[in-house]
């Protein structure tokens, strides 16, 4: 299997937090004059200091390697990574899951690995952390609503726990299981989905070095909100297949359906490709807007990365395995 | 009523409130990670709900016997066609940026833009024979037949709203129940007036 990858970038390439924080001042300026024009508040040049600045208090993440299969492209802002989330666990709304998963708790959290492997067995979420050395993956994420962002992550691949628990040959998709605790989320009172939420990958999509394990954003730990402690991140996806807060990974020989295909399978549906030519049933996934950014731009096939992964799904028709 | 003019520039006054907080969140960076979703969805919520007010305003002065109350239900909807069209813009402007195409292909493939495109084209009439000099042109019957558009749009608003949610229908649900209270308050007061003239 030949996996060609991006053109290396160096870690100077890579722009500051701070520089990043401080294009949304460019969108201010913009509501700004619209608003300065339609109300009369002629007061330009008075922006307010941004609030972006804030800082951090997440535990730090040393000693984490460059990976070449990062973009150079922008970072989204920290903020933005932060505060706009879809995690149903807690709320439909985006703005919300930054502020309710306090009540989530990461420590102490255990991953059971079961089903189709020759190692069952249960992981520490801390000798998780040690499984492989921890790696900076700058991926675009786009989701299905269609905006996206570029995430720094922190983690490693997900073929290197693969490898250490052994699949046996039945073993042809892997299921991610997500916690399901209405205490500590408290959204899953509610039946918007059908908990726990469950996604899946095929298992030579689980193997593809591009589909990692995130345990980290932007060299810190995984702020709650963002799925903490451990997440999935198959980048040429839609954000909805990346797994949050995952206690269970289950090797199986039939795919079961996932929780958005469960909810309407007319518009879930269990590759969830980013894919320009083929529209969500009620809009187009032709285009997206990149989080910071004014105007659309065109969406990629596989997200950017058909390079990488056009090959596992060669003579596959895409519009019907959406 | 005594303070009347008082009280209905107080209103207009509180009309604009969601407006300029708007205008004071984009100039304070409080729009959040996504400004232009926050813009539009922002006001579709407030076209929705100025839509609904108007339609309160008749009820609620039956009610009460306020006469009072339909002296504001121009107003009421005149801040739906304000609010409604400074979504729109916003859809065309800031999100769309002007590309005909796409908002052309939007309106033709999209069922919820396609109705919320209509509703608002709806409203343009309305809002254009909102003033008195238009109700006499038009002659007090024939107005009113074209005002009664305004159940058609309000139906209209609450299925674009409806159509978009991708999961959780709870607050399209809340519009569309007090629509459907208000409208079948309007069918039942209808009923009783049929059912009263038959017996005279």
């Amino acid at each position: 299997m030949l996996i060609k990858k991006p053109d290396d970038i160096k870690a100077s390439e890579i722009t500051d937090k701070q520089v990043y924080l401080s294009r949304r001042d460019f969108m201010s300026a913009t509501t700004l004059s619209l608003g300065a024009l339609a109300a009369g508040m002629a007061a330009p040049g008075l922006i307010l200091g941004s609030r972006e600045a804030e800082a951090s208090t997440a535990i730090k993440l040393n000693d984490l390697r460059k990976s070449a299969l990062s973009t150079s492209e922008g970072l989204t802002p920290y903020k933005d990574v932060t505060s706009y989330n879809n995690f149903y666990e807690f709320s439909t709304d985006k703005y919300e899951p930054a502020k309710l998963a306090g009540t989530l708790n990461p420590r102490p959290w255990t991953i059971t690995v079961e089903g189709e492997v020759k190692h069952q067995k249960t992981y520490d979420i801390d000798a998780l952390l040690k499984l492989a050395p921890l790696e900076e993956r700058i991926y675009r994420l786009r989701c299905v609503e269609g905006w996206s962002m570029v995430v720094p992550w922190v983690g490693f691949s997900l073929s290197e726990l693969i490898k250490q628990v052994e699949p046996n040959s039945n073993a042809k998709f892997v299921e991610f299981i997500s916690l399901h605790d209405p205490k500590q989320m408290p959204g899953q009172r509610s039946g918007v989905l059908d908990w726990p939420y469950v996604e899946g990958l095929r298992i030579d999509e689980a193997m593809h070095p591009l589909a990692i394990l995130a345990v980290g954003l932007y060299g810190e730990v995984l702020p709650n909100q963002n799925g903490a402690p451990v997440r999935l991140i198959a980048p040429w996806k839609y954000g909805f297949k990346n797994a949050k807060s995952i206690v269970k990974i289950r090797f199986v020989s039939k795919p079961s359906p996932s929780s958005w295909m469960k909810a309407n399978a007319n518009e879930y549906g269990y590759f969830a490709n980013v894919n320009p030519t083929v529209d969500h049933p009620r809009w187009s996934q032709a285009r997206e807007r990149r989080i910071g950014e004014f105007s659309k731009r065109e969406t990629l096939m596989f997200n950017g990365y058909a390079e990488q992964v056009a090959q596992l799904y060669s003579g596959m028709d895409l519009k019907k395995f959406f | 009523m005594k303070y009347f003019s008082q009280l209905k520039a107080a209103l207009f006054l509180a009309s604009l409130i969601p407006f300029v907080r708007l205008a004071w969140f984009g100039y304070t960076n409080q729009l959040g990670a996504n400004p232009i979703e926050f813009i539009t969805r922002s006001l579709g919520t407030w076209t929705l709900v100025f839509l609904l007010l108007t339609l309160t305003i008749t009820p609620l002065r039956n009610l009460s016997g306020w006469s009072w109350l339909i002296k504001l239900r121009r107003m009421a909807g005149l801040f739906a066609f304000f609010y409604a069209l400074l979504h729109f813009i916003t859809y065309i402007w800031l999100d769309q940026f002007f590309d005909l195409h796409d908002i052309y292909k939007d309106v033709i493939k999209r069922p919820f833009i396609t109705i919320g495109f209509a509703a608002f084209i709806m409203l343009i009439p309305l809002a254009l024979t909102s003033t008195n000099a238009m109700i006499k042109r038009l002659g007090g019957k024939r107005w009113l037949l074209l005002h009664r558009l305004v159940y058609l749009i309000a139906i209209c608003g609450v299925l674009h709203y409806w159509w978009l949610v991708k999961k959780d229908i709870t607050q399209p649900l809340i519009y569309a129940t007090v629509l459907a209270t208000l409208l079948a308050y309007r069918v039942v007061i209808k009923n009783l007036k049929t059912k009263q003239a038959n017996r005279l």
